[in-house]
């Protein structure tokens, strides 16, 4: 019989009669337990013990870490291992932290190749019918709010639009002067070489009213209101209020989307504005600072930019409106459970949002190329 | 802190509550309320709706600060406390929410397992048997790869059990734990509750309107009242339920319905036509 061995603290070890004997004591906690653990393992796969068993005579105090050690061993070794002693009132720890009967780890096999591919499939054709049916809907529900106005909850499209409109504006107005700003100065400066520097102004009154503020407008709102259209209404889901709308008759599309849309259809335009307002100013700025009067600056812009082109911004900007808002409030109900599921919702409506404008604006971009706009 | 059999330990104050006020918006939910929590007890905290149960849990737990009044557990001071304090009182306390609140990006394992690898050294593999083990208790050791969007709410609320416990703590605060259990599991775990307060002495505070599970488990009750914002009974469940002197705490008991005076089973809830 070997003298026994230790860390010299809380566990000791000794061979007797083909059993590695462990002699655990004092507090067996979540605190001490790692290192016991590391010991008797380290032990265990050293001796390579038929038998094994504990002495806890002089155990003070174990929780569920300690008592998982005991089942751990007691479940590996069966009947080769023996608990020698061990104090009466703490037995009742290692009865509850028993690991008799416990399930076996499940394993869920790794789907085959051709299983995976036609999941995916499916998904992308199952995203793409809600997406059809979804986009009727919304329609179908803008349609109907027009003939029947009186069904439509006006409170909340005014509350959103303050949100999605209002409260933007700082935002958009700062954007769309530093865009001017910008924009002038930078084209000012080739321009300079051939002395065409007042074209500055036609070329920033054109490409702000066509093309930069209504996408850049639409660029913010999918950030700030198609954003939070789908996190809404995605908690919204996660917490069952969808599924309660539904079951009380009220169809979600009409009661949650279409408002919201409305609201993004009206505030958006309006913003595109005053995006073109700040911009033209900024521009303005930067043609003052080159020492062309200001009355000159005016001109240009109105004799070159017309009112035929700046409608079909404003049209351009109501669409992009109704993309975002529609793919904000359609990822919105979509969404699947829990927290992560909103964050995902959240970031595919703004990047869909996104790219779906940006497929919008090119497609503006020929057709009012062939209508001469 | 072994077992509550000794006379001595049995009078140790683990939570003491002293003229604590709670108020929101200047709004006095409980105006201040003064009680102990003995070590190794199981202690239900008793209330109809809205008579600030959740509330007063939340602030023994340090989460909402009082408005006065002061909390101590084990010795520490929860109001205000510096981050050490807050350390060492989070080791002792587990939590179980109403909800559950399981992350819902873990699988049960990892929702267990969390505690350990933060406030333990123990391997791996033992942290993963620790949190087999944890779940069993609650008799969710089949599902521990399973998501918490993918199990029913009783399960998540088990699982939250088996989350709360993972480090052994001493205190354990449990808001309406037997809601949404099946009878069954819920005497189950009424049974549990009890084992682990007998043979470990871990103290337990349960917020909860479920009167099988109270008389079943709790050894000292104190009942909440929204009118009088503190107070109304303090006692063992029989005794407040056969000697108390105070009409709607008796009517509680016996679950008689009331028309008129009780303020908490009457809430009025000023209609809202808009929703935001």
């Amino acid at each position: 019989m070997a003298a026994p061995r230790g860390d010299g603290e809380q566990v000791t070890w000794s061979e007797r009669g083909g059993a590695l004997v462990f002699a655990l004591r004092g507090r067996l906690d979540a605190t001490t337990m790692g290192g016991i653990w590391r010991v008797v393992r380290r032990e265990l796969d050293r001796a390579g013990a038929e038998r094994v068993a504990v002495e806890g005579a002089d155990v003070e105090y174990c929780d569920g870490a300690g008592a998982a050690l005991i089942a751990r061993l007691e479940r590996v070794y069966g009947d080769r291992f023996e608990l020698r002693s061990f104090p009466d009132d703490l037995r009742p720890m290692l009865e509850i932290y028993s690991s008799e009967g416990i399930a076996e780890i499940p394993r869920r096999a790794p789907r085959p190749f051709f299983e995976r591919l036609g999941r995916i499939s499916v998904d992308v054709a199952q995203d793409l019918r809600t997406q059809v049916s979804f986009t009727g809907e919304l329609l179908v529900g803008i349609l109907g709010a027009i003939v029947h106005p009186r069904r439509i909850r006006w409170r909340t499209v005014l509350s959103t639009a303050e949100r999605a409109g209002v409260d933007a504006l700082p935002i958009v107005a700062l954007v769309g002067f530093l865009l001017g700003l910008i924009l002038a100065f930078q084209s000012a400066m080739p321009m300079r070489q051939f002395g065409a520097q007042i074209y500055v102004a036609d070329l920033l009154g054109v490409s702000l009213i066509r093309e930069l503020g209504p996408l850049m407008t639409a660029i913010l709102v999918a950030g700030r209101t198609g954003s939070a259209f789908a996190a809404e209404i995605g908690t919204m889901r996660v917490n069952e209020e969808v599924d309660a709308l539904e079951t009380m008759g009220l169809d979600p599309v009409r009661f949650l989307a279409v408002p919201r849309v409305l609201a993004a259809i009206t505030m958006t335009p309006l913003l595109s504005c005053f995006c073109i307002l700040a911009g033209l100013v900024g521009g303005a700025l930067v043609m003052l600072s080159l020492g062309f009067p200001l009355v000159m600056y005016v001109d240009r812009i109105f004799r070159f930019v017309g009112v035929v082109p700046f409608l079909a911004g404003m049209l351009k900007a109501a669409v992009f409106a109704l993309i975002i808002a529609g793919v904000g409030c359609q990822r919105g109900l979509r969404t699947g459970h829990g927290a992560a599921a909103v964050g995902t919702s959240t970031t595919s409506a703004v990047v869909s949002g996104i790219v779906l404008v940006a497929v919008a604006d090119a497609v503006f971009a020929v057709v009012l190329y062939a209508l001469d706009i | 802190m072994r077992s509550t059999s000794d006379a001595d330990s049995a009078q140790d104050v683990i939570i003491r509550v002293r003229d604590m006020t709670a108020e929101f918006d200047g709004i006095k939910i409980l105006d201040s309320i003064t009680f102990d929590v003995m070590r190794g007890e199981v202690f239900g905290i008793l209330g109809g709706s809205g008579s600030g149960k959740s509330t007063l849990l939340k602030h023994m737990i340090g989460l909402y600060v009082p408005a006065e009044g002061s909390v101590v557990v084990d010795g520490d001071e929860v109001v205000r406390a510096d981050l050490e304090t807050r350390r060492r009182i989070i080791a002792k306390i587990g939590v179980m929410y109403q909800s559950g609140a399981l992350f819902g990006s873990l699988t049960l394992l990892e929702n267990v397992r969390l505690a350990l690898e933060v406030y333990t050294d123990l391997p791996s593999d033992a942290m993963d048997w620790l949190a087999r083990l944890k779940l069993k208790l609650v008799g969710l050791d089949a599902f521990l790869d399973h998501y918490p969007a993918e199990i029913s709410g009783g399960m998540k609320k088990r699982a939250a059990i088996a989350r709360a416990m993972a480090l052994d703590p001493q205190i354990l605060f449990l808001d309406e734990p037997s809601a949404g259990l099946d009878p069954i599991t819920s005497a189950d775990f009424d049974a549990l509750v009890r084992s682990l307060a007998e043979s470990l002495g871990i103290t337990f505070v349960i917020v909860t309107h479920e009167l099988a599970s109270v008389f079943a488990i709790a050894d000292r009750v104190i009942m909440l009242g929204k009118r009088a914002k503190g107070i109304l009974a303090e006692g063992t469940p029989e005794e407040l339920r056969d000697q108390t002197e105070n009409d709607w705490v008796r009517r509680f008991f016996r679950r008689e319905a009331t028309q008129e005076n009780e303020p908490d089973s009457t809430v009025a809830t000023p209609r809202r036509t808009e929703k935001r």
